[in-house]
Protein backbone atom coordinates (compact mmCIF):
# COMPACT_ATOMS: atom_id res chain seq x y z
CA UNK A 1 0.00 0.00 0.00
CA UNK A 2 2.97 2.38 0.36
CA UNK A 3 4.79 1.15 -2.98
CA UNK A 4 3.55 5.12 -4.29
CA UNK A 5 3.72 3.23 -7.32
CA UNK A 6 1.37 5.65 -8.70
CA UNK A 7 0.68 9.33 -8.90
CA UNK A 8 -2.88 10.58 -7.54
CA UNK A 9 -4.37 13.58 -8.11
CA UNK A 10 -3.87 16.49 -5.28
CA UNK A 11 -6.60 16.27 -2.38
CA UNK A 12 -6.37 12.92 -3.50
CA UNK A 13 -4.80 9.52 -1.70
CA UNK A 14 -4.73 6.27 -2.94
CA UNK A 15 -6.64 3.41 -1.49
CA UNK A 16 -6.68 0.48 -4.36
CA UNK A 17 -3.06 -0.42 -5.52
CA UNK A 18 -3.01 -1.73 -9.19
CA UNK A 19 -3.08 -5.43 -7.77
CA UNK A 20 -5.26 -4.94 -5.59
CA UNK A 21 -7.56 -3.45 -8.05
CA UNK A 22 -7.02 -6.04 -10.81
CA UNK A 23 -7.75 -8.61 -8.19
CA UNK A 24 -11.27 -7.18 -7.11
CA UNK A 25 -12.16 -7.24 -10.64
CA UNK A 26 -11.43 -11.01 -11.79
CA UNK A 27 -13.10 -11.49 -8.74
CA UNK A 28 -16.21 -10.03 -9.38
CA UNK A 29 -16.32 -11.15 -13.27
CA UNK A 30 -15.65 -14.70 -11.71
CA UNK A 31 -18.11 -13.99 -8.98
CA UNK A 32 -20.81 -12.81 -11.76
CA UNK A 33 -20.49 -15.99 -13.98
CA UNK A 34 -20.74 -17.95 -10.62
CA UNK A 35 -24.03 -16.17 -9.77
CA UNK A 36 -25.52 -16.07 -13.36
CA UNK A 37 -24.80 -20.07 -13.78
CA UNK A 38 -25.81 -21.15 -10.01
CA UNK A 39 -28.80 -19.47 -10.09
CA UNK A 40 -29.81 -21.25 -13.55
CA UNK A 41 -29.29 -24.57 -11.91
CA UNK A 42 -30.91 -22.77 -8.83
CA UNK A 43 -34.76 -22.52 -10.06
CA UNK A 44 -35.72 -23.57 -13.62
CA UNK A 45 -37.49 -19.99 -13.91
CA UNK A 46 -33.46 -18.73 -14.24
CA UNK A 47 -32.35 -21.67 -16.50
CA UNK A 48 -32.28 -18.72 -19.48
CA UNK A 49 -29.77 -17.51 -17.44
CA UNK A 50 -27.47 -20.63 -18.68
CA UNK A 51 -28.53 -20.78 -22.17
CA UNK A 52 -27.41 -17.14 -22.34
CA UNK A 53 -24.38 -18.59 -21.43
CA UNK A 54 -23.52 -21.10 -23.83
CA UNK A 55 -26.53 -23.46 -22.70
CA UNK A 56 -26.84 -25.97 -19.58
CA UNK A 57 -23.71 -28.05 -20.63
CA UNK A 58 -21.31 -25.82 -20.92
CA UNK A 59 -22.53 -23.80 -17.47
CA UNK A 60 -21.96 -27.17 -16.15
CA UNK A 61 -18.54 -27.56 -17.16
CA UNK A 62 -17.26 -23.87 -16.55
CA UNK A 63 -18.66 -23.33 -13.29
CA UNK A 64 -16.35 -25.27 -11.22
CA UNK A 65 -13.20 -23.98 -13.40
CA UNK A 66 -14.56 -20.00 -12.73
CA UNK A 67 -14.69 -21.67 -9.21
CA UNK A 68 -11.01 -21.64 -8.98
CA UNK A 69 -10.60 -18.65 -10.53
CA UNK A 70 -12.83 -16.93 -7.95
CA UNK A 71 -11.36 -19.47 -5.11
CA UNK A 72 -7.84 -18.01 -5.46
CA UNK A 73 -8.79 -14.60 -5.82
CA UNK A 74 -9.88 -14.75 -2.68
CA UNK A 75 -7.52 -16.18 -1.43
CA UNK A 76 -5.37 -13.47 -2.79
CA UNK A 77 -7.32 -10.93 -1.35
CA UNK A 78 -7.12 -12.29 1.75
CA UNK A 79 -3.68 -11.97 1.98
CA UNK A 80 -3.83 -8.96 0.52
CA UNK A 81 -6.46 -7.21 3.17
CA UNK A 82 -6.70 -10.02 6.31
CA UNK A 83 -4.47 -7.69 8.66
CA UNK A 84 -6.64 -4.78 7.86
CA UNK A 85 -9.79 -6.67 8.88
CA UNK A 86 -9.04 -7.53 12.15
CA UNK A 87 -12.20 -6.66 14.36
CA UNK A 88 -11.84 -4.86 17.08
CA UNK A 89 -13.94 -3.62 19.94
CA UNK A 90 -14.59 -0.12 17.81
CA UNK A 91 -16.34 -2.71 15.28
CA UNK A 92 -18.81 -4.15 18.07
CA UNK A 93 -19.69 -0.56 19.26
CA UNK A 94 -19.90 0.09 15.15
CA UNK A 95 -22.73 -3.23 14.98
CA UNK A 96 -24.67 -1.54 17.87
CA UNK A 97 -25.59 1.61 16.27
CA UNK A 98 -25.17 0.19 12.80
CA UNK A 99 -29.22 1.79 12.96
CA UNK A 100 -27.80 4.95 12.47
CA UNK A 101 -25.50 3.99 9.77
CA UNK A 102 -28.79 2.32 7.50
CA UNK A 103 -30.48 5.75 8.13
CA UNK A 104 -27.29 7.83 6.55
CA UNK A 105 -26.94 9.33 10.14
CA UNK A 106 -23.23 8.80 10.02
CA UNK A 107 -22.47 11.20 12.46
CA UNK A 108 -23.47 9.21 15.17
CA UNK A 109 -21.64 6.30 14.31
CA UNK A 110 -17.89 5.47 15.78
CA UNK A 111 -15.97 6.70 13.99
CA UNK A 112 -14.69 4.11 11.43
CA UNK A 113 -11.10 3.00 10.32
CA UNK A 114 -9.45 2.11 7.01
CA UNK A 115 -12.71 -0.16 6.62
CA UNK A 116 -15.54 -0.13 8.76
CA UNK A 117 -17.00 -2.94 10.85
CA UNK A 118 -19.56 -3.18 7.78
CA UNK A 119 -16.69 -3.79 5.23
CA UNK A 120 -15.02 -5.91 7.29
CA UNK A 121 -18.12 -8.60 8.02
CA UNK A 122 -18.19 -8.23 4.41
CA UNK A 123 -15.12 -10.16 3.27
CA UNK A 124 -14.91 -12.61 6.50
CA UNK A 125 -18.42 -13.40 5.06
CA UNK A 126 -16.83 -13.89 1.67
CA UNK A 127 -13.85 -15.40 3.05
CA UNK A 128 -15.68 -17.90 4.96
CA UNK A 129 -18.69 -18.69 1.79
CA UNK A 130 -15.47 -19.49 -0.19
CA UNK A 131 -14.17 -22.10 1.86
CA UNK A 132 -17.70 -23.48 2.06
CA UNK A 133 -18.71 -23.26 -1.55
CA UNK A 134 -14.82 -24.65 -2.17
CA UNK A 135 -15.21 -27.65 -0.25
CA UNK A 136 -19.29 -28.49 -1.27
CA UNK A 137 -18.34 -28.00 -4.87
CA UNK A 138 -15.12 -30.33 -5.07
CA UNK A 139 -17.26 -32.79 -3.25
CA UNK A 140 -20.34 -32.16 -6.52
CA UNK A 141 -17.88 -31.52 -9.67
CA UNK A 142 -16.83 -35.43 -10.44
CA UNK A 143 -18.14 -37.18 -7.88
CA UNK A 144 -17.29 -40.47 -10.06
CA UNK A 145 -13.61 -39.87 -9.90
CA UNK A 146 -13.40 -39.77 -6.03
CA UNK A 147 -13.06 -43.03 -4.50
CA UNK A 148 -14.88 -42.02 -1.77
CA UNK A 149 -17.72 -41.58 -3.69
CA UNK A 150 -20.73 -41.21 -1.23
CA UNK A 151 -23.92 -40.29 -1.36
CA UNK A 152 -24.30 -38.69 2.23
CA UNK A 153 -21.27 -36.38 0.91
CA UNK A 154 -23.15 -35.29 -2.12
CA UNK A 155 -26.19 -34.79 -0.49
CA UNK A 156 -24.69 -32.72 2.01
CA UNK A 157 -22.68 -30.62 0.01
CA UNK A 158 -25.76 -29.74 -1.91
CA UNK A 159 -27.54 -28.46 1.12
CA UNK A 160 -23.88 -26.37 2.02
CA UNK A 161 -22.98 -25.35 -1.79
CA UNK A 162 -27.04 -23.62 -2.12
CA UNK A 163 -26.87 -22.29 1.47
CA UNK A 164 -23.44 -20.62 1.49
CA UNK A 165 -24.01 -19.11 -2.11
CA UNK A 166 -27.28 -17.56 -1.12
CA UNK A 167 -25.49 -15.98 1.74
CA UNK A 168 -22.86 -14.81 -0.56
CA UNK A 169 -26.09 -13.43 -3.04
CA UNK A 170 -26.80 -11.37 0.06
CA UNK A 171 -23.14 -9.84 0.79
CA UNK A 172 -22.87 -9.42 -2.82
CA UNK A 173 -25.71 -7.35 -3.11
CA UNK A 174 -24.93 -4.65 -0.12
CA UNK A 175 -21.76 -4.71 -1.14
CA UNK A 176 -22.83 -3.47 -4.83
CA UNK A 177 -25.34 -1.42 -3.24
CA UNK A 178 -22.90 0.20 -1.13
CA UNK A 179 -20.59 0.82 -3.55
CA UNK A 180 -22.47 2.17 -6.10
CA UNK A 181 -25.26 3.64 -4.72
CA UNK A 182 -25.01 4.20 -1.32
CA UNK A 183 -21.37 5.66 -1.09
CA UNK A 184 -20.45 8.07 -3.88
CA UNK A 185 -16.86 7.85 -4.43
CA UNK A 186 -16.26 3.63 -3.71
CA UNK A 187 -16.89 2.80 -7.01
CA UNK A 188 -14.27 5.34 -8.43
CA UNK A 189 -12.15 4.38 -5.94
CA UNK A 190 -11.71 0.54 -7.08
CA UNK A 191 -11.47 1.60 -10.71
CA UNK A 192 -8.93 4.45 -10.26
CA UNK A 193 -7.62 3.58 -7.17
CA UNK A 194 -7.48 7.20 -5.79
CA UNK A 195 -9.84 8.70 -3.48
CA UNK A 196 -10.62 12.25 -2.09
CA UNK A 197 -9.40 12.98 1.33
CA UNK A 198 -12.71 14.43 2.08
CA UNK A 199 -14.08 11.22 1.42
CA UNK A 200 -11.68 9.45 3.79
CA UNK A 201 -12.70 12.16 6.41
CA UNK A 202 -16.34 11.54 5.79
CA UNK A 203 -16.34 7.29 5.71
CA UNK A 204 -13.05 6.64 7.46
CA UNK A 205 -12.17 9.29 10.20
CA UNK A 206 -10.21 6.67 11.68
CA UNK A 207 -7.88 6.55 8.37
CA UNK A 208 -7.88 10.36 8.01
CA UNK A 209 -6.33 10.60 10.97
CA UNK A 210 -3.82 8.17 10.98
CA UNK A 211 -2.56 9.41 7.40
CA UNK A 212 -2.97 13.33 8.21
CA UNK A 213 -2.27 13.26 11.33
CA UNK A 214 -5.19 15.63 11.95
CA UNK A 215 -8.02 14.82 14.42
CA UNK A 216 -11.61 15.01 12.63
CA UNK A 217 -14.05 17.07 14.47
CA UNK A 218 -14.61 14.36 17.63
CA UNK A 219 -18.21 12.85 17.58
CA UNK A 220 -20.97 14.87 19.14
CA UNK B 1 -35.85 -41.72 -25.10
CA UNK B 2 -39.07 -42.02 -27.41
CA UNK B 3 -41.40 -38.67 -26.57
CA UNK B 4 -42.44 -39.16 -30.20
CA UNK B 5 -45.20 -41.72 -29.17
CA UNK B 6 -45.37 -41.25 -25.34
CA UNK B 7 -47.44 -38.40 -23.84
CA UNK B 8 -45.20 -36.55 -21.15
CA UNK B 9 -46.75 -36.06 -17.42
CA UNK B 10 -43.52 -34.50 -15.50
CA UNK B 11 -40.58 -32.68 -16.84
CA UNK B 12 -37.34 -31.80 -14.82
CA UNK B 13 -36.40 -28.14 -14.47
CA UNK B 14 -39.29 -27.40 -16.53
CA UNK B 15 -40.71 -23.64 -15.54
CA UNK B 16 -44.34 -23.24 -16.13
CA UNK B 17 -47.06 -26.18 -17.25
CA UNK B 18 -46.57 -29.43 -19.10
CA UNK B 19 -47.63 -29.47 -22.27
CA UNK B 20 -50.50 -32.20 -23.01
CA UNK B 21 -50.61 -32.85 -19.84
CA UNK B 22 -53.96 -34.85 -18.61
CA UNK B 23 -54.94 -34.65 -22.44
CA UNK B 24 -54.86 -38.97 -22.41
CA UNK B 25 -55.17 -40.97 -19.54
CA UNK B 26 -52.84 -44.28 -19.50
CA UNK B 27 -52.63 -46.97 -17.96
CA UNK B 28 -49.56 -46.77 -15.24
CA UNK B 29 -46.63 -49.38 -17.05
CA UNK B 30 -45.32 -51.73 -14.33
CA UNK B 31 -42.87 -54.69 -13.96
CA UNK B 32 -43.60 -57.11 -11.96
CA UNK B 33 -40.36 -59.44 -10.27
CA UNK B 34 -41.19 -62.32 -8.50
CA UNK B 35 -37.84 -63.30 -6.27
CA UNK B 36 -39.58 -66.43 -5.45
CA UNK B 37 -39.08 -67.72 -8.74
CA UNK B 38 -36.03 -65.69 -9.99
CA UNK B 39 -32.88 -68.27 -10.55
CA UNK B 40 -30.54 -65.66 -11.22
CA UNK B 41 -29.83 -66.67 -15.08
CA UNK B 42 -28.85 -63.08 -15.78
CA UNK B 43 -30.85 -63.34 -19.38
CA UNK B 44 -32.35 -60.64 -18.13
CA UNK B 45 -29.37 -58.71 -17.28
CA UNK B 46 -28.05 -59.67 -21.31
CA UNK B 47 -31.18 -59.17 -22.90
CA UNK B 48 -31.04 -55.06 -21.11
CA UNK B 49 -27.60 -54.93 -22.92
CA UNK B 50 -28.57 -56.68 -26.01
CA UNK B 51 -31.44 -54.07 -26.81
CA UNK B 52 -30.24 -51.25 -25.61
CA UNK B 53 -27.08 -51.70 -27.46
CA UNK B 54 -25.41 -50.94 -24.22
CA UNK B 55 -20.98 -51.15 -24.82
CA UNK B 56 -19.86 -54.41 -22.35
CA UNK B 57 -17.49 -53.55 -19.26
CA UNK B 58 -15.80 -55.71 -16.72
CA UNK B 59 -17.25 -57.92 -14.52
CA UNK B 60 -16.37 -58.35 -11.08
CA UNK B 61 -16.00 -61.92 -9.39
CA UNK B 62 -16.54 -61.78 -5.92
CA UNK B 63 -17.10 -65.57 -5.33
CA UNK B 64 -20.88 -65.34 -5.59
CA UNK B 65 -23.78 -65.60 -8.37
CA UNK B 66 -23.63 -61.56 -8.82
CA UNK B 67 -21.98 -59.91 -12.25
CA UNK B 68 -20.74 -57.05 -10.83
CA UNK B 69 -20.87 -55.02 -7.10
CA UNK B 70 -23.61 -52.10 -8.45
CA UNK B 71 -25.19 -50.96 -11.84
CA UNK B 72 -22.65 -49.28 -13.70
CA UNK B 73 -23.94 -46.33 -16.80
CA UNK B 74 -23.70 -48.79 -19.29
CA UNK B 75 -25.27 -51.57 -16.84
CA UNK B 76 -28.82 -50.80 -16.46
CA UNK B 77 -30.13 -54.57 -14.93
CA UNK B 78 -28.54 -56.57 -12.12
CA UNK B 79 -29.29 -59.56 -10.02
CA UNK B 80 -28.33 -58.72 -6.43
CA UNK B 81 -27.25 -62.14 -4.86
CA UNK B 82 -27.30 -62.89 -0.97
CA UNK B 83 -26.73 -65.83 1.08
CA UNK B 84 -28.82 -65.47 4.10
CA UNK B 85 -28.87 -67.70 6.77
CA UNK B 86 -32.34 -68.20 8.23
CA UNK B 87 -32.76 -68.37 12.06
CA UNK B 88 -32.79 -72.04 12.11
CA UNK B 89 -29.33 -72.14 10.45
CA UNK B 90 -30.24 -73.06 6.90
CA UNK B 91 -29.36 -71.45 3.96
CA UNK B 92 -31.52 -69.41 1.53
CA UNK B 93 -30.48 -68.13 -2.01
CA UNK B 94 -32.32 -64.35 -2.42
CA UNK B 95 -32.28 -62.86 -5.49
CA UNK B 96 -33.60 -59.46 -6.55
CA UNK B 97 -33.24 -58.16 -10.13
CA UNK B 98 -32.14 -54.37 -9.49
CA UNK B 99 -32.86 -51.82 -11.85
CA UNK B 100 -34.68 -48.34 -11.76
CA UNK B 101 -38.63 -48.39 -9.66
CA UNK B 102 -39.69 -45.92 -11.79
CA UNK B 103 -40.99 -44.23 -8.99
CA UNK B 104 -44.35 -42.29 -9.04
CA UNK B 105 -42.71 -39.34 -7.23
CA UNK B 106 -39.71 -39.39 -8.66
CA UNK B 107 -36.22 -37.91 -6.76
CA UNK B 108 -34.06 -37.57 -9.61
CA UNK B 109 -36.59 -35.86 -11.39
CA UNK B 110 -36.87 -33.82 -8.59
CA UNK B 111 -33.32 -32.68 -7.96
CA UNK B 112 -32.45 -32.38 -11.83
CA UNK B 113 -32.13 -28.60 -12.71
CA UNK B 114 -31.73 -28.72 -16.78
CA UNK B 115 -35.53 -28.19 -18.68
CA UNK B 116 -36.57 -31.83 -20.37
CA UNK B 117 -33.76 -33.93 -18.90
CA UNK B 118 -35.69 -35.83 -17.01
CA UNK B 119 -39.26 -37.04 -18.08
CA UNK B 120 -42.61 -39.03 -16.90
CA UNK B 121 -44.43 -40.14 -19.46
CA UNK B 122 -48.24 -40.83 -18.90
CA UNK B 123 -47.74 -44.54 -18.29
CA UNK B 124 -45.52 -43.58 -15.27
CA UNK B 125 -41.85 -44.76 -17.07
CA UNK B 126 -39.47 -42.38 -15.92
CA UNK B 127 -36.77 -41.50 -18.58
CA UNK B 128 -34.03 -39.73 -19.52
CA UNK B 129 -33.06 -37.29 -22.32
CA UNK B 130 -29.07 -37.47 -22.37
CA UNK B 131 -29.54 -34.92 -25.09
CA UNK B 132 -30.83 -32.21 -21.97
CA UNK B 133 -28.57 -33.81 -19.46
CA UNK B 134 -26.42 -31.07 -18.40
CA UNK B 135 -23.97 -33.46 -16.15
CA UNK B 136 -24.34 -32.39 -12.97
CA UNK B 137 -25.40 -35.63 -10.99
CA UNK B 138 -28.09 -33.97 -8.72
CA UNK B 139 -30.04 -36.17 -9.86
CA UNK B 140 -27.91 -39.45 -8.29
CA UNK B 141 -28.55 -37.63 -4.98
CA UNK B 142 -32.11 -37.50 -5.47
CA UNK B 143 -33.11 -41.05 -5.79
CA UNK B 144 -33.34 -43.24 -2.97
CA UNK B 145 -32.53 -46.52 -4.79
CA UNK B 146 -28.65 -45.13 -6.18
CA UNK B 147 -29.36 -46.49 -9.71
CA UNK B 148 -28.80 -43.00 -11.96
CA UNK B 149 -25.13 -43.39 -12.60
CA UNK B 150 -22.45 -40.84 -14.91
CA UNK B 151 -20.83 -41.88 -17.83
CA UNK B 152 -17.28 -39.67 -16.99
CA UNK B 153 -16.75 -39.51 -20.68
CA UNK B 154 -19.83 -37.57 -21.50
CA UNK B 155 -20.82 -36.44 -18.26
CA UNK B 156 -24.29 -37.77 -19.15
CA UNK B 157 -26.00 -40.44 -16.49
CA UNK B 158 -27.75 -42.88 -17.64
CA UNK B 159 -30.17 -46.15 -15.78
CA UNK B 160 -32.90 -48.58 -17.68
CA UNK B 161 -35.55 -46.57 -19.40
CA UNK B 162 -38.06 -49.22 -18.88
CA UNK B 163 -37.71 -50.48 -22.16
CA UNK B 164 -39.94 -46.76 -23.51
CA UNK B 165 -38.96 -47.60 -26.99
CA UNK B 166 -40.76 -51.23 -27.15
CA UNK B 167 -44.12 -50.28 -24.83
CA UNK B 168 -44.34 -47.58 -26.96
CA UNK B 169 -44.81 -49.69 -29.42
CA UNK B 170 -46.70 -51.83 -27.74
CA UNK B 171 -44.20 -54.62 -26.98
CA UNK B 172 -42.93 -55.91 -22.97
CA UNK B 173 -39.11 -54.68 -22.06
CA UNK B 174 -36.36 -56.49 -22.98
CA UNK B 175 -35.93 -58.33 -19.61
CA UNK B 176 -39.43 -59.88 -19.23
CA UNK B 177 -39.12 -61.04 -22.76
CA UNK B 178 -36.22 -63.02 -21.90
CA UNK B 179 -36.88 -64.48 -18.69
CA UNK B 180 -37.45 -68.39 -18.69
CA UNK B 181 -38.74 -69.03 -15.49
CA UNK B 182 -42.14 -66.15 -15.53
CA UNK B 183 -40.33 -64.84 -12.67
CA UNK B 184 -41.08 -61.48 -14.74
CA UNK B 185 -44.40 -60.18 -15.89
CA UNK B 186 -45.04 -56.92 -17.72
CA UNK B 187 -48.89 -55.02 -18.07
CA UNK B 188 -50.46 -52.50 -16.14
CA UNK B 189 -49.95 -51.54 -12.52
CA UNK B 190 -53.48 -52.62 -11.21
CA UNK B 191 -52.95 -56.02 -13.12
CA UNK B 192 -49.21 -56.36 -11.63
CA UNK B 193 -50.22 -55.64 -7.91
CA UNK B 194 -53.22 -57.90 -8.06
CA UNK B 195 -51.11 -60.67 -9.63
CA UNK B 196 -47.99 -60.08 -7.07
CA UNK B 197 -51.02 -60.52 -4.28
CA UNK B 198 -51.82 -63.26 -5.74
CA UNK B 199 -48.68 -64.83 -5.48
CA UNK B 200 -47.96 -63.32 -2.29
CA UNK B 201 -51.04 -65.30 -0.52
CA UNK B 202 -50.25 -68.87 -2.50
CA UNK B 203 -46.46 -68.37 -0.90
CA UNK B 204 -48.09 -67.15 2.61
CA UNK B 205 -50.39 -70.41 2.67
CA UNK B 206 -49.13 -72.85 0.60
CA UNK B 207 -44.92 -72.49 0.44
CA UNK B 208 -44.13 -71.79 4.44
CA UNK B 209 -43.06 -68.65 3.77
CA UNK B 210 -45.96 -66.83 6.56
CA UNK B 211 -44.04 -63.26 5.89
CA UNK B 212 -44.28 -63.17 2.12
CA UNK B 213 -45.67 -59.86 0.88
CA UNK B 214 -45.53 -57.34 -2.27
CA UNK B 215 -42.74 -54.58 -2.01
CA UNK B 216 -44.72 -51.29 -3.69
CA UNK B 217 -43.16 -48.36 -1.11
CA UNK B 218 -45.64 -45.67 -0.52
CA UNK B 219 -42.60 -43.02 0.68
CA UNK B 220 -42.12 -42.37 -3.28
CA UNK B 221 -45.55 -42.88 -4.24
CA UNK B 222 -45.72 -46.22 -5.47
CA UNK B 223 -43.60 -47.94 -8.17
CA UNK B 224 -43.25 -49.11 -11.74
CA UNK B 225 -41.50 -52.01 -11.06
CA UNK B 226 -43.18 -54.40 -8.06
CA UNK B 227 -40.99 -57.41 -6.07
CA UNK B 228 -42.80 -60.48 -3.97
CA UNK B 229 -40.23 -60.80 -1.79
CA UNK B 230 -40.23 -64.17 0.53
CA UNK B 231 -39.77 -61.87 3.49
CA UNK B 232 -41.82 -58.31 2.64
CA UNK B 233 -40.48 -57.72 6.53
CA UNK B 234 -37.25 -57.50 5.33
CA UNK B 235 -36.87 -56.07 2.10
CA UNK B 236 -32.78 -55.20 3.20
CA UNK B 237 -31.72 -58.76 2.98
CA UNK B 238 -32.16 -58.82 -0.97
CA UNK B 239 -29.56 -56.32 -1.52
CA UNK B 240 -30.34 -53.42 0.90
CA UNK B 241 -33.54 -53.09 -0.83
CA UNK B 242 -34.51 -49.96 1.38
CA UNK B 243 -37.91 -50.79 3.86
CA UNK B 244 -39.36 -47.30 3.49
CA UNK B 245 -37.52 -45.36 0.75
CA UNK B 246 -38.24 -41.51 0.65
CA UNK B 247 -36.72 -38.80 -1.73
CA UNK B 248 -33.52 -38.19 0.52
CA UNK B 249 -34.27 -35.09 3.21
CA UNK B 250 -31.57 -32.93 1.69
CA UNK B 251 -33.26 -33.02 -1.25
CA UNK B 252 -36.27 -31.81 0.07
CA UNK B 253 -35.30 -29.40 2.46
CA UNK B 254 -33.40 -27.93 -0.87
CA UNK B 255 -35.89 -27.95 -3.25
CA UNK B 256 -38.53 -27.15 -0.35
CA UNK B 257 -38.24 -24.76 2.31
CA UNK B 258 -34.72 -23.61 1.45
CA UNK B 259 -35.35 -22.63 -2.15
CA UNK B 260 -38.55 -20.84 -0.69
CA UNK B 261 -36.51 -18.97 1.72
CA UNK B 262 -33.44 -18.28 -0.87
CA UNK B 263 -36.42 -16.81 -3.61
CA UNK B 264 -37.62 -14.68 -0.90
CA UNK B 265 -34.59 -13.75 0.32
CA UNK B 266 -33.25 -12.53 -2.69
CA UNK B 267 -36.07 -11.04 -4.04
CA UNK B 268 -36.69 -8.97 -0.57
CA UNK B 269 -33.22 -8.05 -0.24
CA UNK B 270 -33.73 -6.09 -3.72
CA UNK B 271 -36.51 -5.09 -3.00
CA UNK B 272 -35.85 -3.70 0.38
CA UNK B 273 -32.62 -2.04 -1.18
CA UNK B 274 -34.43 -0.17 -3.72
CA UNK B 275 -37.36 1.50 -1.23
CA UNK B 276 -33.53 1.92 1.09
CA UNK B 277 -32.33 4.08 -1.72
CA UNK B 278 -35.65 5.90 -2.21
CA UNK B 279 -36.68 6.70 1.40
CA UNK B 280 -32.66 7.26 2.50
CA UNK B 281 -30.52 7.88 -0.93
CA UNK B 282 -27.13 7.88 -1.08
CA UNK B 283 -25.02 8.88 2.21
CA UNK B 284 -23.47 12.01 0.39
CA UNK B 285 -24.86 13.87 -3.09
CA UNK B 286 -22.06 13.85 -5.58
CA UNK B 287 -22.43 17.90 -5.75
CA UNK B 288 -21.60 17.90 -2.33
CA UNK B 289 -18.39 15.20 -2.99
CA UNK B 290 -17.24 17.77 -5.63
CA UNK B 291 -17.10 20.75 -3.53
CA UNK B 292 -14.19 22.38 -3.07
CA UNK B 293 -12.86 20.81 0.28
CA UNK B 294 -11.45 22.69 2.95
CA UNK B 295 -8.03 22.75 3.86
CA UNK B 296 -7.13 20.17 1.52
CA UNK B 297 -3.62 18.32 2.15
CA UNK B 298 -1.06 19.33 -0.32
Amino acid sequence: MRHAEQAVPSGSVLRYNFNERLTHWITAISYIYLLMTGLAFWSPWLFWLAVILGGGQVSRMLHPWVGLIFTVCVLMMFGMWAAQMHVDENDKNWFRSVGYYVRNEDEQMPPAGRYNAGQKSLFWGFVVCMVLLLLSGVVLWSPQYFPWHSLIAMRIAILVHASSALLTIGLFLLHVYMGVFAERGALDSMVHGDVSLHFVKRYHPGWYEEITGQTTSPKK
Amino acid sequence: MSQATLRVQKISGHAGSVPGKDAQREDTACKLIDTTTCIGCKACEVACMEWNDLPFGETVFDNTYQTMPETRWNYWNLILFNEHEKDDGSLMWLMRKNQCMHCAEPGCLAACPADGAIVQYTNGIVDFQQANCIGCGYCITGCPFDIPKMNPKTHRVFKCTLCSDRVSEGLEPACIKSCPTGCLHFGSKDDMKALAEKRAKQLREHYNFPQAGVYDPAGVGGTGVVYVLHDATKPELYGGLPADPHIPWSVRLWKGPLKWLGNAAMIGGLIGLAVHYLRFGPKEREETIKEPHEGAEP
